[in-house]
């Protein structure tokens, strides 16, 4: 039903800027895609007859009169059954040197679900690490980055999260990534036998950096198709968000807007909660569940990115290492997960969330012990005995290598306490105690 | 003839039209789009053009679009059936929405024109009546719905014929009044009023003084909020700003509870979706979702709609204060709004203010607080709105101009601290920062010295000031270590560690402790009180650490058990005994 106006072709570019060009023209929708020199762009200001779009590409070598057409629609994706195992660019192109995609159009960026057709959130995604499932437990239609230095192993343990998910697909949107980081998810999957259970969009270092703003759309609509209409458990990893956020900051600058905190747009909040919110358990057992990174800088959680992420995500994941173990641990101070009592003691064992909190708190004090010895105080009997402690909850829970389940979690968090501890220094309801304090001494 | 006019501009939700004739500032317009129409709302007038938000995504828009203008300013409809609804922030009912996602142009009827409600007069023939007057009253769920003298009237009117008891539907006619000029006006169930103006159809607004009970003790103890009160909630992301809310929303002492959900979590509403309809309030025994209304426009909903949300909240809080009811409204988080208006603020191209957001912020929300109330009606009746809201602040940082704008008209402050959420320590309220200045109002120490007891406000000022030295204590034994500083010392952190373990903290997500009736925090303070006067004798310091602990635990398991039950008063007797010895020693 393409109208006349559209397949009109442009050849005045009036302004060019960085990563927009502007043209006179007039009938045209807003958010509409346009062909300008072959690359790609998107309407994203309309003054009278003057139509300002961001080319997704860039402008370089942008000649003035290049040849401008546009399409008459928003950004879509086709979709159906084969889009699964594919491997395709920012706009939904094949990379994979597969056949071009068939299917029905699916608007990218699309509406949002109504709040009272949701579901709350109830089933546990059991990962084996106990960083996660003891202390920061998962649910699936949780959204859920996590917050990590840039050489910090954040992408390994995504996938190892991704593949111990039971998801029924799993769907990667690379933002940035380097190549060898996209060559390893693809390796790991590819191990695994997961090749056909995911869909990748990638956008690479190589790539322009303002094509990364489809990306999450281009992910999250794959995911609704599934979720929505397959009624299936899907899983979007997105990484690295830092570098989405990155790319808004440059199309607002170029389009002259009064940038906020740390050079983002003002609208960053919402930019960013319109992908993340996307993430949704339905009554008929589809869900979307989004995994993300958001990389730091310096550890800095009060820059823009992190801080806006961190009041729309459900909790975050911090990694560190830990040098008394020699290994990367989920940080349990820092950490979030804001969904766990959704199933804590309800799909785990009684007492989940009061062993969770005596052991985090014993953790705190050996902290604080740590820093008393480092400002060359002594030490009492209860601080070395929190130090012992926190070395082996250190060791046998917080690191990422972990593979258990929960009870035996539960069960280990008992026995340390025991080894070290009595009842009345952990402070944990007396039943709970007489029921699962270890009888004799595992020593 | 309603004034028209055609798309000129589109720049994400900010539309500008070009008008054909008169146009009010915050008029409704109504712009086509294929073959719906997106609702907008003029915010700035430049000759004949109209700035506008519009509150749906625009994608799609042409320019050279029709629009309409409505002549009236976005209003909400007020009568039977608001409660327990879940509106979007527009005051749609999401429920009738058919298919999972929100379709763009959809609007719908948010009451039910079909149900029958079982009416009966208060107003008799003859009485003169005003804006806001009680005609009638309908049974809402338990709720005595007052049908009233729609807020727009203006004027003196006289009851010319009033219908008798019987079941009718909000659109009968149930009362006709004459005015001044002897014309008639005939009065519905139903009537619409515009959400940015304040419902005035009261008396007087007098200052609070009666408490209104959370069953938080943090609150409730330290920093109580009265019924017409206004308090804020800033903190960091995490640290329990949304389960504080929700605590308040499931437990405080109101006739109806409004939150508005303004741009956060969808999940967040869902969780109020679920299981209100199956908690139950403990005052009355029904349903906590028979007292309460959602406005829920979440972080995904139009940005422009945000701001509405607020107002629509408020609006209808005001409508159930005119009956004489006893509200509170929470709103979660006003940040979201107030960044709402800095998106259209940066897209006009307005001068901003500090961290870019529209200079009169500081107006908007003093003028929004200053809603909310104690009022005495008409009639000699009163109602009240107590209003809490939570602000976001960036990167957590106090210092901004939400929080500050927000700081100078809320009485009650109460800042979640990050070191206290970092170590679980929930509610993260932190006890020295935050402060009551409700405490300080004559009205209200008289009524905590007639209904709770009189020493009840110096006990508060003690435990605060225990508190404070506990804090300097630390302080000092981080300085100069363990063996550095006299014993006292210890004796005073651990004194203000059982206030904190004892009346600070409490488990939102235990079945008991989580709601502390006020009788009970009662007695929790004065079992508390006298440990603090206690006077104890250690030869160690780490003898003394190792009493607290253990004198904490049994405190902890009277908090975890039902008031007065056996095990509760088994827990008491250890803690006396404990205490008796180290008096003896
Ligand atoms: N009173 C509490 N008791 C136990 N946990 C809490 C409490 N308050 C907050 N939390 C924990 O902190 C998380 C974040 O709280 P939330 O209220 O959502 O934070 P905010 O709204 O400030 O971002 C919750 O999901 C919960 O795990
Ligand atoms: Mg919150």
């Amino acid at each position: 039903m393409q109208n006349i106006a559209f397949q009109k072709i442009y050849t005045r570019l009036t302004r060019i800027t960085k990563a927009t060009c502007s043209v006179k023209a007039s009938g045209v929708g807003y958010e509409e895609l346009a062909v300008v020199h072959g690359r790609l762009a998107q309407v994203v200001k309309i003054i009278g007859d003057e139509v300002t779009l961001q080319i997704f590409s860039g402008t370089e070598g942008l000649p003035n009169n290049a040849e401008l057409m546009f399409l008459g629609k928003p950004p879509v994706l086709k979709v159906d059954e084969d889009l699964a195992g594919r491997f395709l660019n920012a706009y939904g192109e094949p990379i994979d040197g597969g056949p071009a995609l068939i299917g029905r159009e699916r608007e990218i960026g699309g509406p949002s679900v109504n709040p009272v057709r949701r579901k709350q959130p109830s089933q546990l995604i059991a990962t084996g690490i106990a960083g996660i499932d003891l202390n920061n437990t998962l649910v699936t239609g949780q959204k859920i980055p996590f917050f990590a230095d840039p050489d910090q192993p954040f992408n390994q343990v995504m996938a190892t999260v991704a593949l111990r998910a039971q998801a029924d697909k799993i769907i990667l949107g690379g933002m940035g990534l380097s190549n060898d980081d996209y060559l390893y998810y693809k390796n790991v999957f590819e191990n695994a036998g997961a090749l056909e259970r995911i869909i990748a969009f990638i956008n690479t270092t190589e790539n322009p950096p303002v094509e990364r703003l489809l990306v999450p759309d281009m992910a999250l609509a794959a995911a609704e198709y599934f979720a929505v209409e397959k009624k299936e458990k899907v899983l979007v990893l997105l990484t690295d968000m830092t570098l989405y956020a990155d790319a808004l900051s440059i199309v607002s600058n170029r389009m002259d807007q009064i940038p906020s905190k740390d050079n983002m747009p003002g609208s960053l909040y919402s930019d960013l909660a319109k992908i993340y919110e996307k993430a949704v358990q339905f009554p008929d057992g589809g869900s979307i569940t989004i995994i993300a990174v958001t990389t730091l800088s310096g550890g800095d959680i009060t820059h823009a990115i992190p801080d806006n992420t961190g009041y729309i995500t459900e909790g975050q994941l911090f990694l560190r290492r830990d040098a008394e173990i020699g290994k990367v641990i989920v940080d349990p101070f820092r950490s979030l997960s804001r969904l766990k009592q959704l199933v804590i003691g309800k799909q785990t064992r009684e007492d989940h969330s009061q062993v969770m909190n005596g052991a985090i708190r014993l953790y705190a004090d050996a902290a604080n012990a740590k820093t008393k010895h480092e400002n060359g105080f002594d030490l009492s009997d209860y601080d070395n005995r929190t130090l012992r402690f926190a070395k082996d909850y250190s060791k046998r829970l917080l690191a990422i290598d972990i593979n258990i389940d929960i009870t035996t979690m539960l069960d280990t968090c008992w026995q340390l306490f025991a080894r070290y501890f009595s009842p009345e220094e952990i402070g944990i309801k007396e039943y709970l105690v007489k029921k699962y304090w270890p009888k004799s001494r595992e020593n | 003839m309603p004034t028209t006019g055609k798309v000129k501009g589109i720049i994400s939700n900010l539309v500008i039209v070009d008008a054909n004739g008169p146009v009010a500032q915050n008029e409704i317009c109504m712009i086509s789009i294929g073959n719906t129409k997106l609702m907008a709302e003029v915010i700035k007038l430049q000759g004949n053009q109209a700035f506008m938000q519009v509150f749906e995504s625009t994608r799609g828009l042409r320019i050279g679009a029709e629009a309409e203008f409505t002549g009236s300013m976005l209003e909400v409809t007020l009568g039977p059936g608001i409660l327990s609804r879940n509106y979007d922030g527009l005051q749609n009912d999401l429920d009738k929405f058919e298919g999972i996602f929100l379709k763009k142009g959809e609007h719908n009827f948010p009451l039910d024109e079909n149900a029958v409600w079982e009416y009966k007069p208060i107003a008799e023939t003859g009485d003169s009546v005003i804006a806001g007057s009680w005609l009638g009253e309908v049974t809402e769920n338990w709720i005595p719905h007052k049908i009233m003298v729609p807020f727009k009237f203006s004027g003196n009117y006289h009851v010319k014929w009033i219908a008798g008891s019987g079941d009718y539907s909000i659109n009968d006619v149930i009362a006709i009044l004459n005015d001044e000029n002897g014309r008639e006006h005939q009065v519905t169930m139903v009537q619409k009023w515009p959400v940015k103006i304040p419902v005035k159809a009261y008396k007087n607004k007098t200052r609070p003084f009666r408490i209104m009970e959370t069953g938080i003790r943090v609150i409730d103890t330290l920093n109580p909020i009265t019924e017409g009160g206004t308090g804020f909630i800033p903190g960091p992301f995490g640290c329990g700003k949304t389960v504080l809310q929700h605590a308040l929303s499931r437990q405080a002492e109101a006739d109806m509870v409004v939150i508005a959900a303004c741009g956060e979590r969808a999940n967040e509403v869902v969780e109020i979706f679920t299981e209100f309809p199956e908690l139950i309030d403990v005052r009355t025994g029904r349903k906590l979702m028979e007292r309460t209304t959602i406005i829920a426009n979440t972080s995904n909903m139009p940005v422009a709609a945000r701001e509405a949300s607020v107002y629509t909240a408020m609006t209808i809080a005001e409508y159930y204060r005119s009956m004489g009811l006893k509200i509170l409204l929470l709103a979660d988080s006003t940040s979201r709004w107030a960044q709402a208006l800095r998106e259209m603020s940066n897209r006009m191209e307005e001068l901003p203010g500090p961290d870019a957001f529209p200079m009169d912020l500081p107006a908007i929300i003093s003028n929004y607080y200053s809603r909310a109330g104690y009022v005495e009606l008409n009639n000699g009746e009163t109602g009240s709105i107590t209003f809490i809201g939570t602000v976001s602040p960036a990167g957590g940082n106090l210092k901004e101009p939400v929080t500050e704008s927000t700081k100078k008209v809320a009485r009650c402050f109460y800042a979640l601290s990050q070191q206290r959420s970092d170590s679980k320590r929930y509610p993260a309220i932190d006890p020295i920062e935050s402060y009551s200045k409700y405490l300080e109002y004559e009205e209200v120490k008289d009524y905590v010295s007639e209904h709770i007891s009189s020493e009840w406000i110096d006990n508060v000022i003690k435990v605060k000031d225990v508190l404070l030295r506990g804090r300097e204590g630390q302080e000092q034994i981080n300085i100069l270590g363990d063996d550095g500083v006299p014993i006292d010392y210890h004796i005073r952190f651990w004194k203000s560690e059982v206030i904190d373990f004892i009346i600070l903290q409490q488990d939102g997500f235990d079945a008991i402790d989580c709601i502390t009736p006020l009788e009970r925090q009662k007695y929790m303070l004065t079992a508390v009180l006298e440990i603090i006067d206690a006077e104890m004798k250690f030869n160690t310091f780490e003898e003394v650490a190792a009493w607290f602990k253990k004198l904490i635990n049994s405190l902890k398991q009277m908090n975890y058990s039902s008031f007065k039950s056996k095990e509760f008063y088994k827990y008491k007797k250890d803690v006396d005994e404990m205490l008796n010895e180290i008096a003896k020693s």
